[in-house]
């Protein structure tokens, strides 16, 4: 009996949520009417880098903090704030680390330059095989 | 041509043991606002509850130092800083609150529940002081000195350990 109870009591447990009991903010799940506007908003919070799941975007989380970034971001794009100004206020907040469009500075060069210094090496690495079977 | 015969074994190793140097050495996935440093950015927000004021920007430079604890009735580990909030409001550090996506009588239980160390609470229902702060989550508490620069972030719940380090810290901020 006592172990059916636990069953029982097993099964209708719920998890421990880390998450408000609010619901989502009010452009979090909602599209501007505006469909340029809505667009603008759409391609900034997909490279906008969710602070809690990071290896997803605002657009892709489902995160409570993100729906709340895609409010902001949608609320600023119909006040008619850039999408850029945007960018630049959420970098200074939180760094370059926010966007998945790193800004091209020293540090992120050779990520920059990564493939093409890997093209070359390929090139050459072709190069010298065909030779060899060339002399065969 | 010889000698690397046994570079693609060595690649191999060398991947394997930084897979396994990551899998022993997480990465450190904490996001530091970067706003230490900078003045308190600006905001208002409305009061949390009737009775309690408010929190502005030009609150946080009066002159005093202060936390500014970002918190929530539904974080659990806020539970578990509130008794080391009280130690500190009882070593004299002024502490203001900023109550994220929060609901007011939620608020109220909590408090009643946990004490309230708080001079001031903001009402937070959309994330947006805590985005303007540069903050990821709660718990979080910065360090705001007396004319409203962000001297530290502490990211997660304060520890009974972090108390003297923190009371030094609003000391040397004043």
């Amino acid at each position: 009996m006592k172990r059916l109870l636990f069953l029982i009591a097993l099964t209708l447990a719920s998890p421990a949520l880390a998450d408000s009991s609010l619901p989502p903010a009010y452009w979090a799940n909602r599209q501007l009417p505006e469909e340029t506007k809505e667009a603008q908003a759409q391609a900034l919070m997909e490279e906008i880098r969710c602070l809690v799941c990071q290896g997803q975007s605002i657009a892709d989380s489902d995160a409570e903090i993100a729906g709340d970034m895609r409010d902001m971001v949608r609320r600023r794009i119909a006040s008619g704030e850039k999408p850029s100004a945007i960018r630049a206020w959420l970098i200074q907040r939180y760094g370059a680390w926010i966007t998945f469009m790193p800004p091209s500075e020293p540090a992120t060069w050779p990520l920059w330059l990564a493939p093409f210094a890997l093209l070359v090496a390929g090139a050459f690495v072709a190069r010298a095989r065909l030779k060899t079977r060339k002399q065969r | 041509m010889r000698n690397l015969r046994f570079l693609p074994l060595a690649l191999v190793a060398l991947v394997v043991a930084a897979l396994v140097w990551r899998l022993a050495n997480p990465p450190d996935t904490d996001v530091q606002s970067a706003m230490v440093g900078q003045p308190v950015p600006a905001f208002t927000a409305p009061a949390a509850l009737p009775g309690k004021p408010t929190l502005s920007t030009a609150d946080l430079a009066d002159g005093r130092a202060k936390l500014v604890n970002f918190f929530a009735s539904w974080c659990v580990p806020c539970v578990g800083e509130a008794p080391v909030l009280a130690m500190l409001k009882q070593q004299g550090v002024p502490i203001v609150g900023i109550a994220v996506r929060d609901r007011p009588a939620d608020l109220l239980q909590f408090l009643s529940d946990n004490g309230d160390p708080f001079e001031r609470i903001a009402f937070d229902p959309e994330s947006r002081t805590q985005l303007a702060f540069g903050s990821a989550g709660v718990p979080e508490t910065f360090i705001v000195d007396g004319h409203g620069i962000i001297r530290l972030q502490h990211i997660g719940p304060i520890e009974p350990g972090d108390l003297p380090g923190l009371v030094k810290a609003v000391k040397d901020a004043q």
